[in-house]
Formats: structure tokens, C-alpha cells, sequence
């Protein structure tokens, strides 16, 4: 077996060392009625490297990819060009196959790339601090909730109706477990997001408001509206961002009054991966509160020379030290997803945030206008930055479904999202990048004229 | 002879003598001191080419529209490669050397898996595109959910949760599921004192109260102590086996049982499942509730923390509350991905919610799956072998010069535990794991598990070689040596990395956790 | 004044109604340097022998108990920019919180000066 390096010779002489006649003689603990004989029936056995490959390209071949068809999903996942330097630097084996940063003598290499993440993450977010990643965007904002729980020590989380459904079920499903009380509400299929009716759920009970930005249906909300109605009620604003590089081009939800943000980053280096691994940024406005904080944070100091160096830092909120009264109990987190992240946005810097968040809105404006000509179809967003929603008058899920038997990834209906919702089924989520190109949108276009007819 | 060495380059070997001198730089040759992004990156520079901005374009951004462009520097495309190598070099990583992190399992990773993770038909797809574009994607997750079921022995695999500590929630939050469906409240979860930090922090995610129980004197759970506190408030015995002293539960059975006429479960945290693998089933321990690291067992990279992936495998008992979405194949064998909506179809009823967004870490089960396969029933078995063999091996290497509280009970699983006392001139633990770095060894786990004064956990994995180990064995010998005669030298150690220790109470007293311009320093 | 000591190393100074409370030379020079303290807010309620404060150093962080009931009147400010005042004046400079003495007779089972001397040299 090419992994294992011990030779028989090898297993004979150091069962010699360590005393015992046979491997077995080293299971000794475990109890005879669970030893098994030999390997477990009816598996097969060890694969040479060509076999294993061949095996995973003919699963990977029964798929349609992205980049094979006109292609304009979003919903919290979004197809982003990855510059070829990011895939080969976080393959060097020195990140790859490093740990946790335990020894910082032996990894100032991750730890200054956690710290200067840290700081990428508190810019584009207009916060004081940010930490070392979460697991993703829906767990990064559940544990927000968590963390506002302990802050203003209420038990009432008002969601906004336009929060990814699965992040509010993440939200909804903790919950359960920790007697927090949810006030949610579907989205109303309007141009604009619904202010006025998430901010009249706000109570003097409400712990924190949850808005997402850009929402769900890729409508902008005005987040220093809401974030003033939660302070005037003592709760604390909560803003979700599922696309980063809509940041190149909108405020920053830290400078409009959130005091927590948190997001999926997968946007950024990640790339698509069928939903995972992706990169829970998290990041708090006020210092005040990163006693608070879930998860790892890396910080400055020097060594015995004087010399500047890097450490993971106020561990003690953490479960291998407080134990169960830890902030939370995540250990690993995204490192190698946090260290694509840094290099593509350190590739971009921002200006080429900028440039890449104008050139997304120029073609998702384009595709707008050219979808909306299509009979019976027209655009529901007043505002969207490169993910808007299609009214189609139809059940939108077999349009898309049609679509995709003519090799066109539609986008996202909001019945899958949101199943079992009559008021939304005509709805279709459609994102645009600049990786879509105006001929996929004519494509696109045409085939939608042709499923309607 | 004319003009014999115009270029008066005249090669002669002298012998080294004296120190080295300072270099202006810092640097020293292959060592390189690498500047914050923020100190060598500018404003206005972009190391991808774009199309500048057109201010005149189309905007439909409304009033959220932003005004300047976010202060971040930009490095171009040499400049970016750079940097990241050189912060690389300052790392340490397993391809370069034994990785001994007790209860980390840092075995190779096989580049095979990073391949296959980038095929386009895995790594370019979307989650949400409709199901019969994904089937094969779908068919990955669903065949390593038969090989972790099959190698567990378990009736349910919750295949979501993205890293063993949500594994753990995931199973947990089963467990309360599972009793709030009979109608018993239960308050209690007990977490033996050698546990992970995750094991209490998780009981206190799900909301349940924890409580400790004792270790017997064999490094092992107390059984009589775990029977006496067993009573119609415990919901759930959260147990590590292997265990965190690397020593097999002997009574693992019987706790089970103990656990099970109480009415509660026994979750078992997988994080040692590679001592185990191919040789034993959980399922046959008695076991509701386990965990399994695919970045731990399973080789999927840990590139400097993550990412993780923390299947959950389920009992009969605790299976029908499995999370949503989940894989199941129907009776034309296609497999399709269960929702929320599509749950009732599928008879799983009883879900207790869903984890996370999307379906789970798949660019870790394609890596999982591929090593799975490279090893087949017989190389897995052959891995648990070769791990309890490397570990075992090193403990009887070292027994006779550092301290092994455990050794005389018997042979060790995949990790060697071994301690400090006997160190002379107040050096610890950590002097000898900063001497271990400038032998060009990461450290072994230290001051962990709580049970042993400066404990030294060792899991070499089955993946190194015996002279490799036997290098280690000499380096640790030498070490300990030193260590017993209170050389004075190890509390500075280390001498050779990249950095001196660092002061870790200063970064904690005066946090700086974010890079500000205009302080230079500290 | 008296002065009295707890076994999970707790000194309190007592001053007619009122009292001053932190942990001895000894708890400091074991969790080593001090880098965070968290203490209570003046008008809290704390009870003899439950938690009142924490005490962190860079590696563990401990709870700090109420040798006896009482509201607690006063934290001590000047840890919060310099909690290294535990490591360097633990039974003086260093004192965690200023707290009413509710019932006297709390005191009875605590360790006089001497008594806690002779404990720790026990330990």
C-alpha cells in the first residue's frame, strides 16, 4: 500500500521492540466480541492511484460543471475567477499540511496570514476586528445570535424575511436548544426590502435584528435605518453578507451601524465546491465586544529578540481552555479557506475590488434589461447589485428544470429555497458575474422565450 | 604563462571560524523576513487585470452606493507569489517532517485526493443546480456514507456537519431530539475529565448542564464512578475512545450497557477513530452517537486549521432524527439529495433541523472518498495496525528515560502518553517541546490530557518509517537526557526557528488584532 | 485589621461593614502571568462560595469565589489597564472587588493568616 511506509521486516523487528508475538497482542483491550477477524466482508480492498482516479472522473463526468453551460446561480454560492497564483499558493505544503498555529515559533507563516486576513476581513466589513474564520456564513451567523445572547442577555431574535432561508434555519434549529425565541416571516415579493414591517417586529425584548446585505433576493436594504430602530429598542443589529465583492461597490454594513457582520467568504478564492468548504467571516464594530467573540483570533507581540511575530491570542474564550464556559465550542475552522480568501483579495486589493464589483454590476444590469424583454417575464428589484429576481408568472422550479435538460443553469427558483411557498413559485433568483459572458445571457435569454411559450 | 587570473577569481577553501555576523537585512540566506501585506502593499495596485471603472456606467446600486474604494492594498502578481512563499517557509507542515500532535492523527496527505477534489465535475458545481445535473457529486456522498456506516457498524450517517465539534452538536442535538420525542427532559451530560474542551462546551451548546467524571488509575473511565452518578437525568455519556490518555476503554461495553438501562445514550468522540479503523466498530461497542474527522482518519488536509469535515455516524435509536439535507437512493438506485420538503417522501420525519447552509464539505468527501478507496477494507485495517505499532514502538523507546505513567498497564493504541516528572532544574514540558523544534520536529501535544503532570501526548500515524522513527527516537533520547540534568539552555530554546518564543501575555494584555498605519511596533 | 483566607485561595480584609477581597501570592505565583481580570459590577450579589470574578492568564482562566455573601460595592479599576497588579501586589494593590459584609459569622470558617501559611505549606 503506497501510503504506508513499514515494510514487513520492519512490523517483525519492532513487535520485537515493544514485546508483543503478534499485532493483535496490541489490541488486547479491546473486548473479543468486538475484535474484528480480518478486514470487514464484502469491501473491496486497497486501489492503485490510476483505479481510485478513474473511479472519481467517471463520478465527476456524470455531472453538468459550471463552467461547461451558460451558468447564473447565486444563493449564497457564487462563480468567481480565481487567479491560478491562489490554487498553487495554498498548495505549498507548508500551509497545506500544517496544523492549528499551537507552535508560533514554527508557524509565523499562517499566523501572519491569519493576521493580515484579520484585518482584510475588519476593512471590507467597517469593523474594528475580525477573527480567524468560522466554518461558513450560516453558522458564522448563528453564532452572532448566540454571542448577542450573551451580550444583552434577551431571548427575542427578529429575522428579516429576506435572510437565506437555510442560514434562518441554522438560526432556527440552535434555537430549539437554547429557548431563544424566533420572529421570522417570508419574504414579500416586493422591489423593495420591507423596512418598515422588519423594524415594527423590533420589541424592548429584541436581542438582535438579522438583515441580510444584499438579501436574499438581491435587493439592497438600507442597513442604517434598521441598525437606528435596533439601538432605539436596546438590541443589536446582526448583518449577514453573502458576496463579498457587492462590497466593492456598496457601503461597508459596519459603517452603516451593524455591530456585528458576519458572512460567507466563499466568494473570494474558495470557488463553487458544491457548497463546501466555505469561509465564515465574522467581525465585530466595537472592540468592546471581542471578549465575546467565538472562534480563534491571532495578534501581535514579539518574540525574547524583540523581534514582531504572531500568536493566537485571548484563547480563554475558547473550549480548550473554558471548557463549557467557552464563547463556543469551534475548534478548526476555515484556515486553508481563510488563506485563499486573503491572497485572491490581496491580488485584487481595492481597486481591483472595485474594478471587479463595477464590472459584475455592469453585466448583471445587462442581463436585467435583456431577461426582462423576454414575454412575461419581468424584474422585481428597484436595487440589486450582480443578483437579482425574475417574476416569470410560472412555476419558476420547472422552468428551471427545463432549462437545465437544455444544458442552461438558470439560476436558483425560489422554490427550492423557500418549498412549499405559493406566493414565491414564480420567482427566479439569477446571479451574474464576470465570468458570464453577454453571449451566455443571449443563450439564456432565448431558451427562457422558448421554455414560456 | 600569460596573465594568469584576469577575472581574480581565485578559489580557495578557507574553514569556517567565529559567529556569524548580523546580516543587514535580517535575513538570513533561505530565511527571509517578509514585511505585513499592509507594509509592502499600495493603494491603486491590482494583481488582477480588470477594466477600470466606468463612472459614468448604468447603476442600479441605489442609496447603499459607495463612495471611494475600500483601503486595502494590492499586490501584483510576482509580488503576491512571493509573499505567500515566503510566509510559507516559516511554517512547519507534514511534508516536511514527523508531525507527533497527540490526538491530531497528522498523517500524509496523499496528493491523489487534492486532485480529484479539482476535478471540474466536483469542484465547479453549484449546490443548489437541479439534482439530475449532480447526480454523480451526489453519488460521491452517498458511497462514503456506506463506507463510514459499513466501517463503523453504525444504522445512520449525518453526513453535514463541518468539523468534529459540530459533529459532536450534531449528535448531541440528536440526542436531546431523541428524548424530547419520548417526552424525557433530561438536564445532564457527562464528560470525563480527560476529555477534549469541545466535549463540555458542546453539552453546554445543546443546553444541557455538565458534569465530570473521574479517571481510574488506568488512565481509564471510572466505571463504578459513572454507575454511581447514572440516574433519570443524564441524558448522554460523552466518551472518547480511544481515549485521550491513547489507552483503549476496556470497559467500553459495560458502559454502554451502564449508560443504556439508565435510558441515556453514549456518544463517543471519533477524534482517535484511527487507532480503530478496519479493526473494530463502534456499533459493536454500544455506541449511539460518534463523530468521524475526515481531516483526521481520513487524510484530508489541515491546512493550518481547517477546513474540517465531522460526519456523524447514528444508532437506530438516534437515526430517525438525523439532520436535513441528507443523501438516500431509491429503489431505481439513483440517489437523490433529501430536504426539508422532500423529507416526508423519504420517511425521515423526525429531523431535528439542519446544520449549516448547502450539503456539507464536499471537497473533503471526494478527498475522503478517493483515500477510502486507494486503501480498500485491507489497507484500513493495515493503517489502525501500523499506528498503535509506530506509537507503541516509541513508547518503548522512550519508557526507560522519560516518565510513562501509563506503560506498565499495558500496550498504548496510536498515541504514547509521557510526562515531566524527573526534569531537573525547573525545566518542563515546554522546554523540551521548543528543543524538539530545533531538532526540526514539530512538538507532540503538550500539557494535555489534564491527567498527567506536563503531559507529552505522541501520535506518530502509520504514515512515517521506522528509521524515521528511530531518527525521532534518538533526537528524543537526547532531549530527555538534557532535560533530567537541568540543562539550563532548554528554557531558551528554540534557538534555529524563524522566531524566539513569543510573549504571549503581552499579546493578551494589550490585544492588537487588526493592523492599524502609523504603528510601526510594538 | 483582620484579614481572613479561604481555601480555594481567596483573602478578605475586613473593615467594619465593608470588605476587601483578591486571591493570595501564592494562587498568583501558580496560574503565573495575569493578563485579563473580570469582575463584577458594583451593586451585584454574590454568595459565599460561588463564582464572583475570573482570573486569566494566557493559558487557563479560573473563577475567583465569594469567601462570604454580601453586594458587591466596588471593583477595583486599575486591573482593567493593569491586571498585572494581581502578579506583582496580589494581597494589596491587587485586590479584585470591595463587597458588604452581610453576615458576620460567614467569617468563622476562614483561615487566619497563619493558618493559610501552615495550609500551603501542606499543598
Amino acid at each position: 500500500m503506497r501510503y504506508l511506509p513499514l515494510t514487513d521486516t520492519d512490523r517483525r523487528a519492532m513487535l520485537a521492540k515493544v514485546g508483543a508475538a503478534s499485532i493483535d497482542d496490541l489490541f488486547f483491550d479491546v473486548p473479543e466480541a468486538a475484535r474484528l477477524a480480518g478486514p470487514i466482508e464484502g469491501l473491496p480492498l486497497h486501489a492503485g492511484e490510476m483505479a481510485v482516479e478513474r473511479h472519481m472522473a467517471k463520478l465527476a463526468a456524470k455531472n453538468l460543471s459550471a463552467g461547461s453551460a451558460p451558468f447564473f446561480l447565486g444563493a449564497g454560492a457564487y462563480r468567481h475567477h480565481i487567479p491560478a497564483s491562489v490554487d498553487h499558493l495554498i498548495q505549498r505544503g507548508e500551509f497545506l499540511t500544517a496544523y492549528t498555529p499551537y507552535q508560533p515559533e514554527i508557524a509565523q507563516g499562517t499566523l501572519q496570514m491569519l493576521f493580515e486576513f484579520q484585518t482584510q476581513v475588519a476593512r471590507l466589513y467597517g469593523c474594528a476586528v475580525a477573527n480567524a474564520s468560522m466554518y461558513d456564513g450560516s453558522t458564522a451567523c448563528w453564532e452572532a445570535v448566540a454571542m448577542v445572547g450573551r451580550i444583552t442577555r434577551r431571548k427575542r431574535v427578529v429575522l428579516s424575511g429576506a435572510l437565506h432561508p437555510h442560514y434562518a434555519a441554522v438560526v432556527r434549529t440552535m434555537a430549539k436548544f437554547t429557548d431563544d425565541r424566533i420572529a421570522d416571516a417570508l419574504p414579500a415579493l416586493q422591489g423593495e426590502p420591507d423596512n418598515d414591517g422588519l423594524i415594527a417586529r423590533i420589541d424592548d425584548d429584541t436581542s438582535c435584528v438579522v438583515v441580510q446585505y444584499p438579501d436574499v433576493l438581491g435587493r439592497i436594504p438600507d442597513l442604517a435605518e434598521i441598525a437606528e430602530a435596533a439601538h432605539a429598542k436596546g438590541a443589536l443589529l446582526i448583518a449577514v453578507n453573502t458576496e463579498p465583492v457587492a462590497l466593492g461597490a456598496i457601503r461597508s454594513p459596519g459603517d452603516l451601524g451593524a455591530d456585528i457582520v458576519v458572512g460567507e467568504g466563499q466568494a473570494l478564492g474558495v470557488g463553487l465546491q458544491f457548497g463546501g468548504p466555505y469561509l465564515g467571516l465574522f467581525a465585530v464594530r466595537d472592540a468592546k465586544h471581542v471578549r465575546q467573540m467565538p472562534g480563534r483570533l491571532c495578534g501581535e507581540t514579539v518574540d525574547a529578540e524583540g523581534k514582531r511575530g504572531f500568536v493566537l491570542t485571548l484563547s480563554t474564550r475558547e473550549q480548550h481552555i473554558r471548557r463549557e464556559k467557552a464563547t463556543s465550542n469551534i475548534c478548526t475552522n476555515a484556515g486553508l479557506c481563510a488563506l485563499a480568501f486573503t491572497i485572491h483579495l490581496t491580488l485584487l486589493g481595492g481597486t481591483g475590488m472595485a474594478r471587479l464589483a463595477a464590472e459584475n454590476h455592469r453585466l448583471a444590469c445587462f442581463a436585467a434589461d435583456r431577461l426582462a424583454k423576454v414575454p412575461g417575464v419581468s424584474l422585481l428589484n428597484a436595487s440589486f447589485f450582480n443578483e437579482f429576481t425574475l417574476k416569470l408568472g410560472t412555476d419558476a422550479r420547472e422552468v428551471v428544470r427545463k432549462l437545465a435538460d437544455r444544458d442552461v443553469l438558470a439560476g436558483v427558483s425560489l422554490g427550492r429555497l423557500f418549498p412549499g411557498a405559493q406566493s414565491l413559485a414564480d420567482g427566479l433568483l439569477v446571479a451574474v458575474t464576470e465570468t458570464t459572458s453577454e453571449e451566455d445571457i443571449e443563450t439564456f435569454a432565448s431558451a427562457l422565450e422558448e421554455v414560456l411559450v | 604563462m600569460n596573465s594568469p587570473n584576469a577575472s581574480g577569481w581565485k578559489p580557495e577553501m578557507t574553514r569556517a571560524e567565529g559567529s556569524a555576523p548580523a546580516t543587514v537585512t535580517g535575513n538570513r540566506a533561505l530565511m527571509l523576513e517578509e514585511p505585513l501585506l499592509f507594509e509592502i502593499g499600495q493603494a491603486g495596485v491590482t494583481g488582477v487585470d480588470l477594466p477600470p471603472v466606468d463612472a459614468a456606467a448604468a447603476c442600479r446600486l441605489g442609496a447603499m452606493k459607495r463612495a471611494g474604494i475600500i483601503d486595502l492594498p494590492g499586490l501584483s502578481e510576482p509580488e503576491t507569489v512571493r509573499h505567500y512563499t515566503r510566509l510559507s517557509r516559516q511554517n512547519y507542515g507534514i511534508d516536511m517532517g514527523l508531525f507527533p500532535l497527540g490526538s491530531c492523527t497528522m498523517k500524509h496527505n496523499p496528493r491523489l485526493n487534492e486532485k480529484v477534489a479539482r476535478m471540474a465535475g466536483f469542484a465547479d458545481l453549484h449546490p443548489l443546480q437541479p439534482q439530475d445535473t449532480v447526480r454523480g457529486a451526489l453519488e460521491v456522498i452517498n458511497q462514503l456514507a456506506f463506507w463510514l456506516l459499513e466501517l463503523t457498524g453504525m444504522h445512520g450517517v449525518a453526513m453535514t456537519p463541518k468539523a468534529g465539534a459540530h459533529g459532536e452538536l450534531c449528535g448531541i442535538l440528536c440526542i436531546r431530539a431523541a428524548l424530547e420525542a419520548r417526552g424525557d427532559a433530561r438536564e445532564v451530560v457527562l464528560v470525563p475529565e480527560s476529555a477534549h474542551g469541545t466535549n463540555p462546551a458542546t453539552a453546554a451548546f445543546a443546553g444541557y448542564r455538565v458534569e465530570n467524571i473521574p479517571a481510574n488509575s488506568a488512565g481509564r473511565v471510572d466505571l463504578a464512578a459513572l454507575k454511581a452518578r447514572l440516574g433519570p437525568d443524564v441524558a448522554a455519556v460523552m466518551i472518547t475512545n480511544p481515549n485521550t490518555c491513547g489507552l483503549f476503554e476496556r470497559d467500553m461495553m459495560a458502559i454502554s450497557d451502564a449508560v443504556h438501562a439508565a435510558g441515556a445514550f453514549v456518544y463517543c468522540d471519533g477524534a482517535n477513530f484511527n487507532a480503530i479503523v478496519g479493526k473494530v466498530r463502534p456499533g459493536d461497542l454500544g455506541v449511539d452517537a460518534m463523530h468521524i474527522n475526515l481531516h483526521k482518519t481520513f487524510s484530508t488536509p489541515h491546512g493550518g486549521g481547517g477546513p474540517g469535515s465531522g460526519p456523524v455516524v447514528l444508532s437506530e435509536a438516534l437515526s430517525p432524527f438525523g439532520p436535513l439535507p441528507f443523501t438516500a437512493r431509491d429503489r431505481d438506485g439513483v440517489v437523490h439529495l433529501v430536504e426539508e420538503e422532500s423529507a416526508d417522501e423519504f420517511g425521515h420525519t423526525q429531523a431535528f433541523g439542519r446544520m449549516a447552509a448547502f450539503h456539507g464539505q464536499m471537497g473533503m468527501f471526494t478527498r475522503a472518498l478517493a483515500y477510502i478507496l486507494s486503501h480498500g477494507a485491507d489497507g484500513l485495517k493495515q493503517v489502525a495496525e501500523d499506528a498503535v505499532l509506530n506509537a507503541n514502538y516509541v513508547l518503548r523507546s522512550l519508557e526507560d528515560v522519560l516518565d510513562a505513567p501509563f506503560a506498565a498497564s499495558g500496550p498504548c493504541m496510536h498515541e504514547a502518553l509521557l510526562g515531566d516528572a524527573g526534569f531537573g532544574g525547573g525545566l518542563s514540558t515546554l522546554d523540551l517541546a521548543k528543543s524538539l523544534i530545533d531538532e526540526g520536529y514539530h512538538p507532540m501535544t503538550m500539557y494535555f490530557p489534564l491527567v498527567v503532570h506536563g503531559a507529552m501526548l505522541i501520535e506518530p500515524t502509520e504514515t512515517e518509517s521506522k528509521a524515521g522513527l528511530d531518527q525521532f527516537i534518538v533526537a528524543m533520547r537526547g532531549l530527555a537526557a538534557r532535560a533530567k540534568a537541568g540543562d539550563e539552555s532548554m528554557k531558551h530554546a528554540p534557538y534555529h526557528a524563524p522566531r524566539r518564543r513569543l510573549d504571549e501575555t503581552l499579546a493578551a494584555r494589550k490585544p492588537v488584532l487588526c493592523w492599524e498605519p502609523g504603528r510601526s511596533d510594538l | 485589621m483582620p484579614r481572613y483566607f479561604t481555601d480555594e485561595h481567596e483573602w478578605i480584609e475586613v473593615d467594619g461593614d465593608t470588605a476587601t477581597v483578591g486571591i493570595t501570592d501564592y494562587a498568583q505565583s501558580q496560574l503565573g502571568d495575569i493578563v485579563f481580570v473580570e469582575l463584577p459590577a458594583s451593586g451585584t450579589m454574590v454568595a459565599k462560595g460561588k463564582d464572583a470574578a475570573v482570573v486569566e492568564s494566557v493559558k487557563a482562566a479560573s473563577d475567583v469565589y465569594a469567601p462570604i455573601t454580601g453586594e458587591v460595592t466596588e471593583g477595583n479599576g486599575a486591573l482593567e489597564d493593569d491586571p498585572a497588579l494581581v502578579n506583582t501586589s496580589p494581597e494589596d494593590g491587587g485586590w479584585f472587588f470591595r463587597m458588604t459584609v452581610a453576615d458576620r459569622s460567614e467569617l468563622e470558617g476562614l483561615m487566619d493568616t497563619a493558618g493559610y501559611k501552615a495550609f500551603v505549606a501542606n499543598l
